[in-house]
């Protein structure tokens, strides 16, 4: 197998190796720091929010007009929220297994299925290609809310409702992940590939060992929007019993108890959103890490 | 002779079959993919298409009725018009502008180093990742005078008395612009975070010998160029997102908001779809707009094409 894999430099600095420092100027700089300042405070403004809520005690969670900075912060909402987990009607780590399988097999089926179909659509030529790929392509412009209903037909008749299979299976295929990856691998140079085939290896093999470690900006970041995608899911519409349900439709469960519940649901609200920027966070930072070997590209 | 069989291999190479059996490999690899895609999309989405000219309530079995839901859809409904001209406003707004600041803030964002960068991206992204980003505008855009933006402005003396900035037709679809354009630093924004990491660093050096003098030049003539497939993706995104838009209009404004001044097509779908329970017509909604969104792409992929030229 030729090695030419992606080298990842594993170095960390705070300000950028000094080759990319061509070209910049420091009132530029100064331009910059300044809009991102101004923009991001707004773009945190959820988070800080989500934050603040959830360690408010009742009497300020209540309190009007709203303030979004928390006075006396608490971790009573969480004790709250263990409380009511711990006497759920289905013991609460069934959810979390649940979860586990619904949201880790829909998102890494997605993530494989999608690269597999995007590598021959990015670097052969074949029969109905173009009709294939425009397919996907214009598949996301048609509004899924009238196909859900037959969607939920077409489950109903495959006999896979009630099950796992109802949520994993029609996530393997949106559109949009076979058309990120095919995007990015279009940009690897043929040569690449070129050389390990004259090597000797399979095109199964160029895809695992060439192509897929080239591209790993693609499918980490394809992986984020898609986890979070299967962690938004309830799976109400298809899961009947409630030993199937995932996590997600338990806790807005416990969120939909009114105002009794208002604290716990503040922390509900964090946990939702927390568990997603987890996931992102670790895919993120490696996203950023990848650097393209320079001469990889021709 | 070996001109002859020259020519005999090369039309056996030529034909479907053998082009076929060549790549079998390559269909193998896409066989879970568009197995699955034919089972749950392209087959939903012909038979909504089927349903478009059928009266559908959800209950009994569809009965044919034709163009009927069209003539209706495009000559009689007045909301539709009216829905179907926020929704143009909103994609000649939002869809552009939401573009360039996905792209400008991915771009700026690659100026830092890698943990702030993530740290940053975070930030931006946390609109598209947080879910309560409804909760946020209610308290900004809340209509008394506890409500931020009134506050602000009676403040600083700009107006007199509170605006019910969500209750007032003339404000509603501005507000809605705002707050979808902070919300859509979503897949287009991270897909060009990622798009920016591979581009290949030696182009740099090259084009600051071939005489590019700031960053601006070596936005236009090397990082932009080579990205040219994820620009291609982020603006299909855009299409989607932009000609789509409903939740924020229902969450902020209500369905159906006041005077219809935040409907758009999604919302009139929906009002159709799973308020009135008629799916035939909801799908012959879905079907003029999809129709719509393929005519923008086709635009705007031309247009893009001419990147870095």
């Amino acid at each position: 197998m030729a090695k030419t894999a992606t080298k990842t430099k594993k170095k960390y600095r705070f300000f950028k190796p000094r080759e990319k420092k061509l070209n910049r100027s420091v009132a530029g700089n100064g331009i910059l720091f300044f809009i991102m300042g101004i923009c991001g405070v707004f773009m945190a403004l959820p988070l800080v929010m989500i934050i603040n809520n959830c360690l408010k005690p009742l009497d300020e969670l209540f309190q009007y007009p709203p303030k979004i900075f928390v006075r006396n912060p608490t971790f009573e909402n969480f004790t709250d929220l263990f409380t009511v987990m711990s006497d759920s009607w289905v013991p609460f780590s069934r959810y979390i297994l649940n979860t586990i399988i619904i949201t880790g097999a829909g998102t890494v089926l997605h993530v494989i299925f999608a690269s597999l179909a995007a590598y021959p659509l990015a670097k052969h030529e074949f029969p109905g290609k173009s009709i294939l790929f425009n397919m996907v392509v214009l598949s996301m412009m048609f509004s899924w809310t009238v196909t859900q209903t037959p969607n939920y037909m077409i489950i109903s008749w495959l006999g896979i409702n009630n099950n796992y299979l109802a949520l994993i299976l029609p996530a393997c295929q949106y559109g949009m992940g076979l058309y990120l990856m095919k995007q990015f691998m279009e940009q690897l140079p043929t040569t690449l590939m070129e050389s390990a085939r004259l090597d000797g290896a399979s095109e199964f093999q160029v895809f695992w060992k060439i192509v897929m470690p080239n591209v790993k900006p693609a499918w980490l970041t394809l992986a984020i929007f898609q986890f979070q995608q299967m962690w938004g899911n309830t799976g109400s519409m298809f899961l009947r019993d409630e030993q199937l349900k995932p996590m997600q439709f338990a806790l807005q469960q416990i969120a939909a108890g009114g105002t009794a519940r208002a604290g716990a649901s503040a922390a509900v609200t964090f946990v939702i959103a927390a568990v997603p920027i987890i996931f992102f966070l670790a895919c993120q930072s490696n996203v950023l890490e990848t650097m393209t070997t320079s001469g990889m590209k021709d | 002779m070996a001109s002859k069989e020259a020519l005999e291999v090369a039309r056996k190479q030529g034909t479907l079959g053998y082009r076929i059996k060549k790549n079998k490999s390559c269909y193998i690899m896409m066989a879970p993919y568009f197995i699955l895609f034919f089972l749950f999309t392209v087959l939903p989405v012909l038979m909504s298409i089927a349903l478009s000219f059928t009266y559908f309530n959800m209950l009994e079995w569809p009965t044919f009725n034709g163009w009927n839901n069209y003539v209706k859809l495009l000559l009689e409904d007045d909301i539709f018009l009216v829905s179907l001209k926020n929704t143009l406003i909103f994609a000649v707004v939002t869809g552009p502008v939401s573009y360039f600041l996905c792209l400008m803030f991915a771009w700026i964002i690659n100026e830092f180093s890698s943990k702030v960068r993530t740290l940053l991206t975070l930030i931006f992204y946390a609109p598209s990742i947080c879910g309560n980003a409804y909760m946020v505008w209610q308290l900004i855009l809340s209509s008394d005078r506890y409500g931020y933006l009134n506050g602000i402005l009676i403040k600083l003396g700009v107006i007199n008395e509170q605006k019910l900035w969500m209750q007032d037709a003339k404000f509603i679809l501005p507000c809605l612009i705002v707050v979808q354009l902070w919300l859509s630093l979503g897949t287009g924004f991270l897909s060009f975070i990622a798009g920016l990491q591979t581009v290949d660093k030696s182009l740099y050096e090259a084009a600051a010998l071939d005489g590019v003098k700031n960053r601006w030049q070596e936005l236009w003539y090397v990082t932009l160029p080579s990205m040219k497939p994820q620009l291609m993706f982020g603006a299909v995104m855009q299409i989607t997102q932009s000609f789509a838009v409903a939740d924020i209009s229902i969450q902020l404004a209500g369905n159906p908001s006041v005077n219809y001044a935040g409907a758009t097509v999604v919302t009139h779908l929906l009002d159709y779809g799973s308020t009135r329970f008629d799916m035939g017509y909801a799908s012959a909604i879905a079907t003029v707009l999809f129709l719509l969104m393929v005519g923008t792409n086709k635009l705007v992929q031309r247009i893009l094409r001419r990147v870095g030229d």
